[in-house]
């Protein structure tokens, strides 16, 4: 396992950010740390980068102790803080040089010349960082976190006000450097964090609150059926309850429902038969797969 | 550390701000050690430099402060403190860097006023007639006057995230340990009791003491603690993240 976090809390003045929250991540896989906005994603991943020690509990990366042996742990780790701090005033490459220079790297010409290459500022090398747009700060921030090849990426929030281009090229970039990385992501988006990770772990007022693969958490969660239907003519909800018990009626307007069905039944056949017999129309008929959204609504929601 | 160093001096040189700290220094030190008729070594009568010395504490009153003021309330303002420090520097790393920094591009200020010693040993009648030990006393008493202003800075930067609040406050607190404590000693309640004790926390008498010429281990320690004191309340003030 090469981050191990073992009852980690963190607790500011009276407030717990994170209470005893635990989860893995594994060298090769891009674990997701999502969760709705002061879960405390972040808090979790200051600790983890050794920004500052967690009020009790362990965390390990590699092997190392984030209490004790900081330092190393600094080394082996690239991280993009959320906003993705820069200094404006500095072209790319002085700013590439001096974090290189940081790391004590050698070669450190042929490491820059390597990282603007991946992360594909190419056109843009020459500039100043304040002059670049949004996407292009947050390739630099990206490539000062790998510019040490480091065994482990932490990166928060990294796509978070991106174009839709510029999404569809940062996701490829982050799956490339997948192998023999370990990779923690945290996001908002959930459709982002569906098609990068391999694993989520889902935060909610500083508990771990689903942690598992995706798929598993999905299915885990999908016990229940839901199917969308809309009449031509508005119909009463106490002639829908004719469909069974197992059936729960969400009303959207007085001819469109939700019905939630218990034990995944598909009931969709009567609801065409209950229409007829009560000289209704269909006008669609659809279930809907319990989506990460849902889950992570339903998980996240007190 | 050699990182930061480089990284700051360079932001100075980049910007406007270190070479404007350098031309404002020399100009003011300039215009009052030899245009203004009531300072002017011209009229003066003596070969001596010691005006500046007395001016330069008063310009640095206000130049050191405006060069540490970024130092870290731009850092935490930005939020790249984040940055630097979960790289692999020791937050004692990241304070000398800076620190060493900022002292640099005051002795870049100090150095060209070489040249106003140089004229008046050379326009002194006979040549050479300057106290030239007082002169390198002096100097080195103005060195640690500026590197405690440096380090009062670089602490009241550390504490705040905006630049205007930190050079306000770095101002007031140079102010205070440079004169302050002189003023203090003399009133009724110290005075004739304690006032030596009370003027000897200020900088003031340490600095003319050394002015004299006379390099006195305890004043060198004086110097030397204050700046430890100071650069240690900035590790404190970094330290309290981690709370």
């Amino acid at each position: 396992m090469s981050i191990q976090v073992n009852a980690l809390t963190k607790i500011y003045g009276s407030q717990k950010a994170i209470d005893n929250i635990s989860f893995e991540a594994k060298e090769g896989e891009i674990t997701g740390l999502v969760g709705p906005n002061g879960a405390g994603k972040t808090t979790t991943m200051k600790i983890l980068t050794c920004y500052m020690p967690p009020s009790e509990g362990q965390a390990t990366v590699c092997g190392l102790d984030v209490n004790t042996q900081e330092q190393d742990i600094k080394k082996l780790i690239g991280y993009l803080p959320e906003h993705n701090p820069l200094y404006g005033s500095m072209y790319i490459k002085e700013y590439l040089q001096f974090i290189a220079r940081v790391h004590k790297l050698p070669n450190i010409k042929s490491k820059i010349a390597d990282v603007i290459d991946m992360v594909g500022l190419g056109k843009e090398q020459h500039k100043r960082i304040s002059q670049l747009s949004k996407g292009y700060k947050q390739r630099v921030g990206i490539a000062q976190s790998l510019i040490h090849d480091p065994k482990v990426l932490i990166l928060d929030e990294p796509i978070s006000g991106l174009d839709p281009n510029q999404l569809v090229e940062i996701r490829k970039m982050i799956l490339n450097l997948k192998e023999g990385k370990t990779i923690i992501f945290s996001s908002h988006i959930l459709q982002e964090v569906e098609s990068i990770c391999d694993k989520i772990v889902i935060l909610n007022n500083g508990h771990v609150a689903a942690d598992d693969e995706i798929s598993k958490i999905e299915s885990s969660y999908s016990e229940r059926l839901s199917i969308q239907v809309e009449f031509l003519n508005s119909i009463n909800p106490t002639i829908l309850q004719g469909l069974g018990q197992g059936v729960n009626i969400e009303a959207i307007s007085s001819t469109k429902y939700l019905l939630h069905v218990e034990n995944n039944e598909d009931i969709r056949a009567d609801i065409f038969d209950l229409a007829v017999a009560h000289n209704n129309k269909l006008l669609n008929l659809s279930t809907s797969q319990q989506s990460l959204e849902n889950v992570f609504k339903s998980v996240t929601n007190n | 550390m050699r990182s930061i160093y480089f990284k700051e001096l360079n932001q100075f040189f980049s910007s406007l701000t270190g070479y404007l700290a350098i031309i404002i220094f020399l100009v003011i030190s300039g215009l009052f050690l030899w245009v203004f008729s009531e300072t002017s070594i011209l009229n003066y009568n003596y070969a001596s430099i010691g005006q500046l010395f007395t001016i330069a504490p008063l310009v640095f009153l206000f130049l050191i402060p405006a060069i540490t003021m970024n130092a870290f309330a731009e850092e935490q303002q930005l939020k790249t403190l984040e940055l630097l420090t979960t790289k692999p520097l020791t937050d004692l790393q990241i304070i000398l860097g800076k620190y060493f920094a900022a002292i640099t591009l005051v002795g870049f200020a100090l150095l060209p006023t070489l040249i106003y010693y140089f004229s008046v040993y050379f326009l002194g009648s006979p040549v050479g007639n300057i106290d030239t030990g007082g002169v390198i006393g002096s100097y080195i008493g103005l060195f640690f006057l500026a590197a405690i202003f440096t380090a009062i800075g670089i602490w009241i930067s550390s504490l705040t995230s905006n630049q205007i609040v930190a050079f306000i406050v770095s101002a007031f607190i140079c102010f205070v340990v440079y004169w302050a404590f002189d003023f203090l000693s003399a009133l009724p309640i110290f005075y004739g009791k304690s006032d030596a004790l009370v003027k000897s926390f200020g900088i003031n008498l340490h600095y003319e003491n050394i002015s004299r010429g006379r390099i006195d281990s305890r004043d060198v320690l004086y110097f030397v603690s204050t700046i430890t004191f100071f650069l240690w309340l900035t590790f404190v003030s970094l330290d309290r993240r981690k709370w």
